[in-house]
């Protein structure tokens, strides 16, 4: 479904993603992992159309998608969750979604998806009148990915979900993202919480300045040993 | 046990004392209005009469009961209840001390001033500086209340819109009254009597009740003050010197409206909006038929404002295409330079070299009164009784079109393209992350406030007369940006507050015309510290800028309720029990 070629992106003149190739298959679970700085959140940007490619090519469902505006590419079904969440700290729960729907056109769709949303995450549903900037770092995260939800994207992309929540919080927003894949969404997630993130993806790349170095599927790289030293914490 | 704790216990004894001190404080207030404050006849608009008080001790003594009432009350209230515990009394009360000190400072200095020397202040001039430092001293032994609840109050529909209608009677009453006041010492007087009244009556929570009463019935406080505002020129019995202010008012708050879409809504730093007011100023005056125009087609006045308008936005267009696709701060740069540039290049449009379209710095003059619908602007007709001048016509005109511009800001305000345009000011990178077409927004906003600005212009050609290039200086920029940053950015009513206090008080103050710039720039350090939202702050603003608060007031409260508790034991209990 999403092919992206030989990318390179670059802030200024520093080439931060220095030539990647991968593919998202529809319906998979594909994990970015890398060591911080790696190029991942460069990745996902350069996917939604918020920086330029210097060269290389990025294909959705068929056509191209480099050159084409960001509000265009969340028209054609790309949704990110940024990292570090990025709401609209006094806006409300209830605007913070309507934002996320910003492209959609069907007022009714969109009044049902913000009742699956605030069915997924109660919490949000209790106070959505109240300023996105006064909840919990959790309970923020939660918002971020709902907002995301909100576009009914094709594909999905989360940058790392769990940043700064507890293991029960972390466990929670991994369901929500099993319940997400179960109905057929597709999904591109960074995660600095590796074997979470690799026991839910159906293939995992592993990104070190730039450059891919290896991939395989998400049981395979749990296994691996060099996954297992710089990821996992094994010695 | 931390630092306040100990102090809070140690006040806690003289509470008692500090409320019977600022009772007497207050009455010794009200001895001072029944005497003399000055010798000399001419300060502050005759305090010298003998036997009853002046008009401005009149306003003295209505400070003196409302702080009689803020320090009797506890006293008075000593049960558990709404009225004693929903209400923040003491802080009232000690703003109210604030307020005496401060307008009896202010009297007595004004004395000193206009009748030269403080040997003219006559003892109820210094016994109201006495009480007024009792008072304070009073109000600062006392512990400050937990945060007012008065929004809680329920009160009858008939009763809220009582209180709209006497709140609304007050504000056009107070306003009437100051401009009628022509001794600035005695306008300072005022000023500073009103401000402390507001800020003692916001302090107690009353504005808590009263902002319920307008939320319960929004429709009926936008007529009324409307309304009000429609009434004004009937209280000025066709006197131009007020209209004149309050119609420069007027075209003042509809262009501050218009900036407030670009700076308070989208975040967007305009500089140079004062050029889009005067592109449509100059377009309507060369549109007019006045002798000195040079363009020889003279429309009627609704198809030369809409062109003043759309000449506005295209400007608009042009400056914002290239500069919006850019951070920020290179629109401030860029529109600051296009400010610039508009006021020379109308200064040298005079035919030297190029095309006569504006005289040069002579501008066009003689732009004749406004026609609409066979109705001449010029003409002042008798209503009610009373003469409708010139002014008033043009007041009721801007009045109309400051009512269709609140009308588009709140339609937008919640629409989906207000949304995005908040969304943008938060955050632009997410906003387009979401699927918002920035640029495209941005792009709209800065047009569309362009061609409010040209609207507004294209009255105000009329009402000037003349049209000149220096009437659209930078500096009218920035006083347009500092009415939207004072009154609150992102709001219709701070906007409008902001603005009529900026306009207002030049033409008030006189006396320090040359400080005014000065002052100010002094007023805007003082709000960008103590009040970063705005006079009226956006409840998103206020969400951001005090969040700490809020968590000072929890504690505070928290420790209130354990010292009631240590002091009172039983009342705890009996709080069980219940
Ligand atoms: N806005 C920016 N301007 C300049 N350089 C940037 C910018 N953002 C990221 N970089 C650089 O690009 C490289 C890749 O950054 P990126 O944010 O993609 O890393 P990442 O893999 O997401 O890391 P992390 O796990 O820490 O989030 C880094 O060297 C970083 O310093
Ligand atoms: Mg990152």
């Amino acid at each position: 479904m999403l092919e992206v070629k030989d990318m390179v992106v670059a802030y200024g003149r520093v080439n931060a993603v220095k030539g990647i190739t991968f593919t998202v298959e529809k319906g998979q679970v594909v994990t970015l992992l890398g060591t911080n700085g790696a190029g991942k959140s460069t990745t996902l940007r350069a996917i939604s159309g918020l920086l330029k490619l210097v060269s290389g090519s990025i294909t959705f469902e068929g056509q191209r998608l480099d050159g084409v505006p960001a509000h265009k590419i969340v028209e054609r079904g790309i949704a990110q969750s940024p990292e570090g969440r990025r709401l609209f700290r006094r806006m409300s729960v209830e605007d913070n979604l309507k934002l996320g729907a910003y492209s959609r056109k069907d007022p009714a769709g969109v009044r049902s998806d913000l009742a699956r949303v605030y069915d997924l995450f109660p919490v949000l549903g209790e106070r959505r009148h109240e300023a996105a900037g006064l909840f919990s770092g959790g309970e923020q995260q939660m918002l971020a990915i709902g907002r995301a939800m909100m576009s009914q994207p094709k594909l999905l992309m989360l940058d790392e979900p769990s940043m700064g929540l507890s293991p029960i919080m972390t466990q929670t927003i991994m369901r929500t993202i099993r319940t997400l894949q179960s109905e057929g969404v597709t999904i591109l997630l960074v995660e600095q919480n590796a074997s979470a993130a690799l026991s839910l993806a159906d293939r995992g790349y592993v990104l070190e300045v730039g450059h891919i170095m290896f991939s395989d599927t998400g049981r395979a790289l749990l296994g691996d040993d060099r996954v297992k030293r710089a990821y996992l914490g094994a010695s | 046990m931390s630092d306040t704790t100990t102090s809070a216990n140690r006040l806690a004894r003289y509470q008692t004392s500090a409320h019977i001190a600022g009772v007497v404080a207050a009455v010794l207030g009200i001895v001072s209005v029944l005497l003399p404050w000055s010798y000399a006849h001419e300060p502050l608009d005759d305090v010298a009469y003998y036997g009853a008080p002046s008009p401005l001790q009149y306003n003295y003594l209505g400070l003196m009961v409302i702080v009689l009432v803020m320090f009797g009350a506890p006293l008075a209230l000593r049960r558990k209840g709404k009225f004693r515990d929903r209400i923040a009394w003491n802080t009232g009360a000690r703003f109210g001390g604030y307020a005496m000190l401060a307008t009896a400072l202010v009297a007595v200095a004004g004395i000193g001033i206009e009748a030269g020397g403080l040997v003219n202040v006559d003892p109820g001039g210094w016994i109201a500086v006495a009480a007024g430092v009792l008072a304070t001293a009073a109000g600062l032994v006392l512990l400050p209340s937990a945060a007012p609840r008065t929004g809680t109050f329920r009160t009858p529909a008939w009763g809220q819109i009582l209180a709209i209608a006497v709140g609304l009677a007050a504000v056009l009453f107070a306003a009437a009254y100051a401009l009628g006041l022509t001794d600035s010492g005695a306008f300072l007087f005022y000023l500073t009597f009103a401000l402390g009244l507001a800020l003692t009556l916001v302090r107690v929570g009353l504005f808590g009740w009263l902002a319920q009463c307008a939320a319960d019935n929004k429709k009926v406080l936008v007529f009324a003050a409307f309304l009000v505002a429609f009434l004004f020129p009937f209280t000025q019995n066709g006197s131009d010197a007020n209209m004149s202010i309050a119609t420069q008012v007027l075209f003042f708050s509809a262009t501050a409206l218009g900036l407030n879409i670009v700076v308070g809504m989208v975040g967007l730093l305009d500089l140079g909006y004062i050029a889009f007011l005067g592109a449509g100023a100059f377009t309507s005056a060369s549109l007019s038929g006045s002798l000195f125009a040079h363009i020889n087609w003279h429309p009627p006045f609704i198809v030369t404002v809409l062109i003043s308008g759309v000449v506005s936005s295209l400007l608009g267009l042009l400056i914002g295409t290239p500069t919006l696709r850019v951070s920020g701060d290179y629109l401030a740069i860029v529109t600051l330079a296009f400010g610039e540039i508009f006021r020379i290049t109308m200064n040298n449009l005079d035919g030297s070299d190029g095309p006569n379209i504006t005289n040069g710095s002579n501008g066009i003059n003689n732009v004749p009164e406004l026609g609409l619908f066979g109705f001449n602007f010029g003409d002042p007709h008798v209503m009610l009784g009373v003469t409708i001048g010139r002014f008033a016509n043009y007041f009721w005109l801007m009045l109309i079109v400051l009512a269709l511009i609140m009308v588009v800001f709140v339609n937008l305000n919640r629409s989906r393209i207000g949304r995005g345009w908040v969304a943008i000011r938060e955050d632009e990178l997410a906003a387009e992350a979401m699927g918002v077409n920035t640029f495209g927004l941005k792009l709209l906003a800065f047009a569309g406030g362009a061609f409010l600005a040209g609207v507004a212009g294209s009255v105000k050609a009329h009402y000037d007369v003349s049209v000149t290039p220096d009437q659209y200086v930078f500096l009218e920029s920035a006083f347009l940006l500092a009415a939207v940053v004072l009154g609150g950015m992102g709001t219709v009513m701070g906007v409008l507050v902001g603005a009529t206090v900026l306009k207002l008080l030049p033409e008030k103050l006189r006396f320090f015309s040359d400080y005014r710039l000065m002052l100010f720039g002094l007023l805007l350090v003082f709000m960008m510290r103590f009040r970063p939202e705005g006079i009226i702050a956006d409840e998103r603003r206020q969400l951001e800028f005090h969040a700490e608060d809020e968590e000072l007031a929890e504690e505070v409260e928290g420790e209130l309720i354990a010292y009631h508790d240590h002091y009172n034991p039983d009342a705890a209990k009996t709080e069980e029990l219940r």
